[in-house]
Parts: structure tokens; sequence; C-alpha cells
């Protein structure tokens, strides 16, 4: 068996070449990779084209999010169900780079995102969805009507690498995870060719987690690391409420 | 909880727009609020009535927002809060909670827009010429859910109608809302025009229609 386990964070992406695709796990602060995006910050591979739900930084306090990638001048392409803040009046970190020219931006609507990626793992190379008929989303893209109903194709999302996040995993690479800490943690593995979880609690010998409550299983894992405890590591935190205007 | 602000305009507060869209949930609907206003409908008590909410990020049967101090930080609605969970919720991740919105199991999904049309389009991912988008996963939702309901003001803040003939901006489903709560009252797309259910107290049909940009209904 392939030793699955890396000493650290900064072993766990020390081979990740320009020009790679990086899926990223998290919804809000829950199931974020944040101490394996700040180590691909410290690693300093470039040209990268990054997967995520947003590019990140519209709650405080800001953690480790894609656009910091950005802001170093990493990344080419992003490809995300959020390029602008859920409210109009807020302005990403990122929009100053995408409005520049400086990256490249794939706008997804959230469940499409998800199914590219679980039909990439899936061997499923493309599907049909209702979602977006009728908007800007559709111009240019394959329709089909299925029983009298339209539906547009999209294609699956493969990714070199996926950076997860995970409460609890054995060294076989078992991941479990802890409430909506789960969100695109399991697709994002299953869509990778090389899937590196950061582990919250200590990792367990194989057979620790009972196999009937493995949520995403070890053949999708190839490496874990284990997170250091804070200061070192990075943990989520309380979201500070805006207060309104 | 009271979502009024002190520069609450003429009619309903944010709070009393949400009440009034919690009202038609029927029991046992599985409902999916969106970020902001609609996230107050699940401060009003339905009782006898129950629903389930439903979160895009694969929360099912969250409850209130976590007291201060009980805050689970790996447990989020769609907005980011810290929520709780009731008895009888699951957990599943993206790609089957999205199988859950897709396969037409939400009832209903209250959503926020900067517009929405007589014919019952809408727009809330996209403002003017800003060249990024925040979509999430309204789009899944408008089309998929068996009702859309939006809950928003009735004119921005520099007073241009919200209800409008059709939509300037680019919308994110058509023919797909059945309901708008704004602050102004409630009212129902039917095509020619938007029909009201209700005005909000001190609000007369005169000042209702000078605010909307199509034809009100009675």
């Amino acid at each position: 068996m392939t030793e699955k386990l890396r000493p650290d964070l900064a072993a766990a992406v020390a081979d990740i070449p320009d020009g790679a695709t990086i899926a990223f796990a998290g919804f809000g602060m829950p199931g974020t990779p944040f101490n394996l995006i700040a180590a691909l910050a410290e690693q300093g591979a470039k040209n990268l084209t990054l997967i995520a739900n947003t590019t990140g930084g519209a709650q405080q306090p800001r953690m480790p999010d894609i656009g910091m990638l950005v802001e170093r001048g990493r990344v080419r392409k992003v490809i995300c169900a959020f390029t602008a803040a859920t409210r109009a009046s807020d302005v990403l970190p990122f929009t100053k780079y995408y409005e520049a020219g400086e990256v490249e931006a794939e706008l997804v609507p959230q469940g499409t995102l998800a199914e590219r990626l679980r039909a990439a793992g899936a061997g499923i190379p493309a599907f049909y969805t209702p979602t977006a008929v009728g908007t800007e989303l559709a111009e240019g893209r394959e329709r089909r009507f299925f029983n009298g109903r339209e539906y547009l194709l999209e294609h699956a999302l493969p990714v070199d690498y996926a950076f997860l996040r995970a409460r609890r995993a054995d060294a076989s690479g078992n991941l479990q995870f802890h409430r909506s800490q789960r969100n695109f943690n399991p697709v994002m593995a299953m869509a990778a060719r090389i899937a590196i979880a950061e582990i919250e609690e200590p990792i367990l010998p194989p057979g620790a987690i009972d196999p009937d409550a493995v949520h995403t299983p070890g053949i999708f894992i190839h490496r874990l690391v284990q997170i250091p405890p804070p200061p070192l590591g990075l943990w989520p935190q309380k979201r500070q409420e805006r207060v309104r205007p | 909880m009271s979502g009024s602000t002190p520069d609450a305009p003429l009619g309903f507060t944010r709070q009393q727009m949400a009440d009034r869209i919690a009202a038609r949930f029927e029991d046992g609907w599985i409902v999916n609020l969106g970020v902001g206003m609609p996230t107050l409908c699940s401060n009003v008590d339905i009782a006898p009535r129950r629903v389930i909410y439903h979160s895009e990020n694969g929360v099912i049967g969250y409850g209130p927002i976590a007291p201060a101090g009980e805050e689970d930080l790996d447990l989020v609605n769609a907005g980011g809060q810290n929520v709780t969970l009731l008895a009888g919720a699951a957990m599943v991740h993206h790609a089957d909670s999205f199988a859950i919105i897709r396969g037409g199991r939400i009832d209903v999904t209250v959503m926020g827009a900067y517009e929405v049309s007589a014919g019952g389009d809408f727009a809330n991912w996209k403002i003017g010429r800003a060249k990024g988008g925040g979509i999430g996963g309204a789009m899944d939702l408008a089309a998929c859910a068996k009702r859309v309901f939006l809950v928003m003001e009735h004119a921005t803040r520099s007073g241009a109608p919200r209800l409008v003939g059709r939509c300037a901006l680019p919308v994110t489903a058509r023919k797909v809302v059945s309901l708008v709560a704004t602050n102004l009252g409630v009212f129902a797309p039917v095509g020619e025009g938007f029909r009201i259910h209700e005005l909000a107290p001190g609000v007369t049909r005169e000042a209702a229609a000078a605010a909307t940009g199509a034809k009100l209904l009675d």
C-alpha cells in the first residue's frame, strides 16, 4: 500500500506544477482547506486554474481563499459560482484583478459545478441540466428538449488536484466530515487525479472508522496531512456579523 | 426578533415581508431560503404547520440561528450563518444537495431579487455592467423548485421600480415567480401585470402603482 500520510503541509503540495488545475472544497468556513491553500501560496506554483464555490473574501475575518492566489499573480483562470459578492454593494478582492483582465473567470451555477465534478469522477463526460435555461449563460450552448422541457449540455470537470478538509481520517484515507463541512469535499475528491486532505483530528489507524460511517472512501484520497494546532494551523473562525447600514 | 431598520420606508418592515411569505408555507413543505431577507422566514412561528429547511450546502432540517457561544463553526446555512439542527436533520454533499433541488423536491425557494417582471422572470445575480456575478445556487433553485417566492424592496434607493414589465438586468430564470412580498405589499406576477394580494398598512393603491413599473391588477 502506498503511504498516504505526508509529514507536513509543504510536503503535501510540493510537486504541484505550474499550469495545474486545482479544486478547493469549502462553503463558507466549513470544510475549506485553509492550510493547504496557505501552503500552495508559499509553494509558488503559477498559471493555475482554480475551482471553488467562490473567489472568497466576502466574509470577515478573511481566511486563505483562492482570491489570495489571484492577488499573488498565480492564477490564469477561476471557475466559480461566485465571481462577485452576494450583496451588490460588496466588492470581492478578486474583482479588481478580474476587471483589469489579469485573470479569466468562468461563472457556473453551483449545482452545475457540483454535478460537473461528480460527473468527472463518475465517468460521465457530459449531461443535460435545466439550470440556466433562458439566461445569459445559455448563450452558445447546446440545447435539447426532453419530454417537452429544455435542457443545456454541461461537460464534466476533471481536475488534477483537489484540496479537501475533513474532521477525521484513518491512514487508508477514509474520511468523515462534521456537519456542513462535507459540502464539495466528496465530489472534488472524486473529480481529482490526486486528492489531498487536511485532517483536523489525529489521523487514526486503518479500521478505526467503521466502514458504514465512511463518507468518502480512501480510494479517492491520495494524500493526508495533519493540521497543526493553532496558531500554526488554521481553523474556522466565528464570522463577524455586519451591522446593516 | 425584528428586522426593522430605523430608516424603514413606508409599509412593511423586512420581518413583516418575510412573515407574509412564511404565512404561505404549507405543512410538510421542504423550503429553501436564500441569503438576506429570506432567512428572516425561519424566525416565523408557523405552528402547527411544520416545514423542513434545506440549505444548498447540504444541510437538511436546520433550525434557528445558534445562540452566541453555542455555535458549531462547521455548521452554516447558505448565508454562512451558524445555525442549529432540529431532530431529524441530515447532512449530504453538494451533488446530493443539488440533486434534491434539480430533482424537484423543493416545494418553495424564497429569494431576494433586483428585479421581477410581470411574466415571472427575475434577476438577482448580476448588476449593471459588472464583469462578475454571484449566481451561487440561485439558477438551480429557480429552474427546479416547485415554487419561487421573492422577498425584496419595491423600488431602488433612487426610486426606480423593481417590479417591471420586462427585466433589464440579466435574468436568473424565466416565468418562475409566483409571489413577491415587498415593503409595499404582496403581489403575484400574472403576465399582464402584478395582481395585488395585499397592500401594507398606510400604502394606497395609487402609491403602489406609482412605484411599480408594470400594471397593477386588483
